[in-house]
């Protein structure tokens, strides 16, 4: 190495003078933790999605016979229409609220943000349990409804479709709202004002301006929950009904039973789609970044 | 946008993300032996239910001891990671970030039978230990992504010249660097504690019957009634988690980086 200006620089601040002597130092750092997780969890994730192609030997039937499975079908098919009533009702609900929250400032701001992360600050088990007690046949809402004499007798809320999508709605609120408020944040105020100032109409501005703008966090929304809704386990086990299963439900069940190869298939089949979905969206422009954000 | 209008539909859905927790909260210090609302009268009788029961406060303290190992164990490795990640050639830690932050991606039941398939037959079901080790895997993302955030921010040329200045490896991360990402590695461990605390589905498959956590125990009860001394369980949790996450988010803000949103 010929003594350049910059070598001297380098000298001078002390940094590690060799290449691979600096990389030795990062792999000494990173690869106790590569190491701890390769053992404790992928080699044994890995190991159990094998089996899906190597129970009993080498082949690809038990996939194949996924494929003509009855139960597979009726089960992701309601995997699927779960997540996109979710991912639909968390759009409807949270884009209001992440447009306000974007547009708060002071008290009013703190107070909703702390509203928004309440429910993230709880565990997915103790909200599962909340709808419980509101939905219940002798729950809070019939309760209610029968004092207000409106019912004669109790509807059926609990275990059904309705009380997945309404819990799985509350839980994943959160997810949809971060993204695209953080976004949102960032539009310049002046945008929509100019709009306004050249003849817009309030809901021309919002269309227009503030709507396309915002879709980097919709996207981003939209995928975060509807990746986390395929994936749902607590919540359908606990308020839905034995016909409401998701995919999730049934790998448990399977492997309750000892059928690993199906269960192998299942969890390969749910990963797919998980990964597959993060893949695609990510390539989209901004949605990588808002979903960086909204992670933190 | 009509204002009126927005502002009516924002504050419907706060209450819809705010009453259930709200209400479990009221139920918890209701003096009717079944779930009424508004509870006849308080009182603090599914706390002492929860206190005089050896199975909930057993679960309890596994669930905290559990937390602190997975505390101590991710925030060390997960700390050393954050540090070295950024030195790695840019294929390297490509695949190292993937590997570090895939169980925030991977669906908790595929994490859950793998771990569950793999430690049966190191004989850890049923054992603390397994609990440990599965959960840091769970927890290890949130220390790493936070670790790295402070980084971030930091210089590293003020570790370049301690070092130039005589200062070791180690003495140069002691003095420099700690001090200056501390918030962040504080906060990585708040979150490493309660990814343990709330986790569920690995419990499931981990508790076997020699270690019921708290969720697990919870779990078990709402399978056959609602009584209302998990609304006091989910209460003091409740406390608990909104207590370290205010802590966590507090420490955020003071560190100058921007809070959630």
């Amino acid at each position: 190495m010929s003594y350049t200006g910059q070598g001297t620089a380098t000298a001078l601040i002390g940094a590690p003078a060799t290449r691979p002597s600096r990389h030795a130092g990062a792999i000494l750092l990173v690869g106790p933790l590569v190491l701890y997780m390769a053992v404790f969890y992928a080699a044994p994730v890995l190991a159990m999605l094998a089996r899906s192609v190597l129970d009993p030997h080498l082949t690809l039937q038990n996939l194949v016979r996924l494929a003509g499975d009855e139960v597979f079908f009726h089960v992701f098919g309601n995997t699927l229409l779960t997540a996109v009533i979710v991912t639909l009702g968390t759009l409807l609900l949270g884009y209001p609220v992440a447009l306000a929250l974007s547009r708060m400032r002071g008290m009013a701001a703190t107070v909703t943000l702390v509203v928004v992360l309440l429910p993230f600050w709880t565990s997915v088990l103790v909200r599962s349990y909340a709808w419980m007690v509101l939905l219940g046949r002798h729950g809070l809402i019939n309760e209610a409804l029968r004092g207000a004499a409106l019912i004669d007798a109790p509807l059926r809320m609990l275990n059904t479709a309705f009380a997945v999508y309404v819990a799985m709605i509350h839980i994943l609120l959160p997810y949809m709202i971060l993204p695209i408020a953080s976004v949102l944040r960032q539009v310049d105020p002046a945008l929509p004002r100019a709009a306004a100032s050249l003849g817009a109409s309030p809901w021309g501005v919002f269309e227009q301006v503030v709507l396309p703008l915002s879709m980097p966090g919709v996207i981003a929304g939209t995928l975060l929950v509807f990746v986390l809704s395929l994936g749902f386990y607590i919540t359908p086990a606990l308020v839905g009904g034995p016909r409401d299963m998701m995919l999730s439900q049934l790998i448990a069940q399977q492997v309750d039973l000892l059928n690993w190869p199906y269960a192998a298939c299942l969890s390969a089949t749910l990963l797919a789609a998980t990964l597959l979905l993060l893949l695609l969206c990510q390539s989209l422009p901004g949605v990588r970044g808002a979903l960086r954000q909204s992670m933190r | 946008m009509n204002r009126p209008a927005l502002l009516s539909a924002v504050v419907l859905v706060l209450l819809f993300l705010a009453l259930p927790i709200l209400l479990i909260i009221a139920v918890s210090f209701s003096s009717a032996t079944y779930l009424t609302f508004p509870p006849p009268a308080l009182g603090l009788r599914w706390y002492r239910a929860y206190f005089d029961s050896s199975g909930w406060l057993d679960a309890t303290w596994l669930s905290l001891a559990v937390g602190t190992a997975v505390v101590v164990l991710a925030t060390t490795l997960g700390t050393l990671a954050a540090l070295g990640l950024g030195r790695l050639p840019r294929a390297a830690r490509t695949a190292a970030a993937a590997l570090i932050l895939s169980p925030m991606i991977v669906p908790g039941i595929v994490v859950a039978i793998g771990v569950y398939y793999a430690y049966a037959r190191y004989r850890l079901i049923g054992t603390p230990l397994g609990l440990v080790l599965a959960h840091t895997c769970l927890a290890v993302p949130f220390v790493v992504t936070s670790v790295a955030a402070s980084l971030s921010n930091f210089d590293r040329r003020l570790e370049q010249a301690a070092r130039s200045l005589g200062a070791t490896p180690w003495g140069a991360f002691r003095q420099v660097t700690l001090p200056l990402i501390r918030s962040g590695v504080l906060v990585g461990a708040l979150f490493a504690f309660i990814t343990s605390f709330d986790e569920l589905i690995v419990a499931l498959f981990l508790s076997g019957s020699g270690a019921i956590t708290l969720p697990r125990r919870m779990w078990d009860d709402l399978r056959f009634a609602i009584d209302p001394t998990i609304a006091a369980v989910s209460t003091l949790t409740i406390a608990l988690t909104a207590l370290l996450l205010g802590g966590a988010h507090v420490l955020r803000i003071r560190a100058g980086r921007t809070p959630r949103v």
